[in-house]
């Protein structure tokens, strides 16, 4: 079933807080409903939940791949071709750990951005309701919900005090 | 910070887009000079291409010159993002927010300018340079060399780079979102597309907060490992003897931090100056960098000087040999005397003063002169240490740079900085969302008869 999202806009940060307590008790879930700002808040200004999310393994597995790349191109390499050279051991630990090192963190850097982004539920390839005031420092409550409750969806955001309330397409 | 100016969200996206929005008068003309430079020392290395390194001054014994001191120079300078940018957000000291951004931007062009001083130039043959990293010879099994230091090297700049670059790209989603906001036509869809639909959700900024914290930690060690590495690319060779030190990782690391910070602030100045940001960059923030900057430059020289002493104490004829050099040997005297005063005994008594911390024009020129300065203490290890006078006479030498490498430092130095005005003139140079953080998260408290701006904290 297609999505719809309406947007409404609050200027004052306490209006907005109440207008997320008037779409709760009007039976919006809590996956239907995010609160939109163009600064960063301090966490539950608003009263919405706290975001859960797993970033943190991110780095974790990046770091043990890049390790393990890292592995591979050193000792990998040297044992492919034994070459001695001047009674030197074929495996040498220290220049070995500089390479490891830097592949461990590398894939440690590159998993974790990776992680922001699919954390951040980014890319958004639909807007859905939006407003360029948002980013001016409007607050924006949007709700994206099925079609058939979209008029509801309305009604509760002017009946919580919106200054504006807007629709746009979810998908 | 006790100078705080209150500013609204709309306020602040005009005073901060004005470079991005808006044309600066000065933008033109400041790009065509730096591009018209950039585009000579191109040509300068087109030349060498084409005829040599011979053109360079580089001979028997100094085969390192200008380059590989314009390479470490680079380094040093490309520290001071990671310093300003990722050790300050870790302590959450609030003067970072209008920096921040113009440092890490600062270290991404200055690591491009290094990789352009060393495997692009310096190797005289370019062409050739992937060899150090990739296998030549898939068929016979030969592989790079992993013991050398010019594989640790590229590793660890690429690995810094790579960091930095996404360190930057990732802070910049919500600014970006702010630019889409404000425009239109195709330059809406580029930036639409280039935010990748950012909303600003409570989760989109929880993420963002964490990616600084977690990517300032990760970029950390990789920081340190860089100029150690570099450090490493002397330390570790056969030929000059008087480099083998085992301080050198340290010194170099302090080093770069001591030009990096110093470049920082003179970035500062700049951004109040060009673009007129005096609200957000305040004589405090340049007080609070001339501190910091007190305390680098302190510990700069106590590991200068414990180099010295490790060096003198050896008693060991190639030691012995550079530091007369250095110290007694014209012209290379004039110059150590010079670097003496560039990149401690002038700045550092100057930062002492509070008023002169908090002026504009005395912390450009201070600042520049430490990487005055610090220039001249990479070419003083680099040219003296290459020269090694020992018990062959015929192996004696000078060097001379050519006209060619004169060129060809320009060039970098012409790179960083067009690099920096083409990066204002499509995002911005100061972080909206954190100074708008800042706005949000700050009001003003009665101390007695005070009225004092406090800070709110997560």
């Amino acid at each position: 079933m297609s999505q719809r999202s309406v947007i409404g806009l609050f200027t004052d940060e306490d209006a907005a807080a109440d207008a997320l307590d008037t779409v709760r008790s009007a039976g919006f879930e809590q996956s239907e409903y995010e609160i939109l700002t163009g600064t960063p808040y301090p966490e539950g200004a608003f009263g919405e939940e706290e975001p859960v999310h797993k970033l943190y393994r991110f780095p974790l597995i990046g770091a043990a791949c890049g390790f393990i790349v890292g592995l591979l191109l050193t000792a990998g390499t040297q044992l492919a071709f034994p070459l001695v050279a001047g009674g030197k051991p074929l495996l040498s630990i220290p220049p070995m750990a500089i390479i490891m090192y830097e592949g461990t963190m590398l894939g440690a850097i590159l998993f974790t951005v990776f992680g922001i982004v699919f954390e951040s539920r980014l890319p958004r390839l639909f807007m859905g309701a939006y407003d360029t005031r948002i980013t001016e420092g409007y607050i924006g409550l949007a709700i994206t919900t099925s079609e058939d409750k979209t008029g509801r969806a309305e009604e509760t955001l002017k009946g919580a005090g919106a200054l504006e309330v807007k629709r746009g397409w979810e998908s | 910070m006790q100078e705080h100016v209150q500013l609204d969200q709309k306020q602040i996206n005009k005073e901060l887009l004005n470079g991005v929005l808006q044309m600066p008068k000065w933008w033109p003309g400041a790009t065509a000079v730096v591009l018209v430079i950039f585009i000579v020392g191109l040509c300068a290395f087109g030349y060498m291409l084409n005829k040599g390194v011979g053109v360079t001054g580089l001979n028997r014994p100094v085969y390192w010159g200008f380059f590989m001191v314009n390479f470490v120079f680079w380094i040093g300078i490309s520290h001071a993002g990671i310093m300003i940018s990722a050790i300050l957000r870790l302590t959450q000291a609030e003067w970072r927010r209008p920096v921040t951004r113009a440092a890490e931007v600062l270290t991404v062009f200055s690591l491009m300018a290094a990789l352009m001083a060393a495997p692009l130039v310096h190797v005289g043959r370019p062409w050739r340079a992937d060899l150090w990293v990739f296998p030549y010879d898939f068929a016979r099994g030969v592989w790079i060399n992993i013991r050398s230091p010019f594989i640790w090297d590229p590793s660890a700049v690429m690995t810094y780079l790579t960091a930095s670059t996404l360190f930057v790209l990732v802070a910049l989603l919500p600014d970006l979102a702010i630019i889409r906001d404000r425009s239109k036509g195709f330059t809406r869809v580029a930036y639409s597309v280039m935010c990748l639909g950012w909303r600003g959700t409570p989760r989109q900024w929880k993420l963002q907060a964490v990616a600084g914290i977690l990517l300032s930690a990760l970029v950390l060690p990789v920081f340190v490992s860089v100029h150690s590495i570099v450090s490493w690319d002397f330390a570790v060779q056969i030929g000059p003897e008087a480099w083998h030190s085992t301080i050198f990782a340290p010194y170099f690391i302090i080093g770069a931090i001591h030009s990096g910070v110093s470049a920082v602030a003179t970035v500062m100045v700049l951004m109040v100056w060009l673009w007129g940001w005096k609200n957000y960059i305040t004589p405090d923030h340049l007080d609070a960098i001339g501190r910091l900057l007190i305390i680098v430059a302190t510990t700069w020289f106590f590991f200068f000087f414990l180099e010295w002493v490790f060096a003198l104490y050896s008693l060991e004829a190639p030691e012995l040999a550079m530091r007369d050099l250095q110290v007694f040997q014209w012209p290379w005297s004039g110059l150590f005397v010079l670097f003496l005063l560039t990149a401690f005994f002038i700045p550092v008594p100057m930062w002492l003063f509070r008023n002169l911390r908090r002026s504009l024009w005395a912390m450009f020129i201070s600042t520049i002169l430490v990487n005055v300065g610090m220039w001249l203490e990479r070419f003083l290890i680099i040219i003296p240490g290459t020269m090694r006078r020992g018990h062959m006479i015929f192996d004696w030498g000078s060097y001379h740079p050519s006209l060619i490498e004169i060129l060809m430092v320009a060039m970098t130095f012409a790179w960083v900085i067009l690099g920096m005005l083409l990066f204002s003139k499509v995002f911005p140079l100061i972080p909206l969302f954190d100074i708008k953080e800042a706005m949000v998260g700050r009001d003003e408290i009665k101390v007695g008869r005070k009225t004092v701006p406090a800070s709110i904290r997560e």
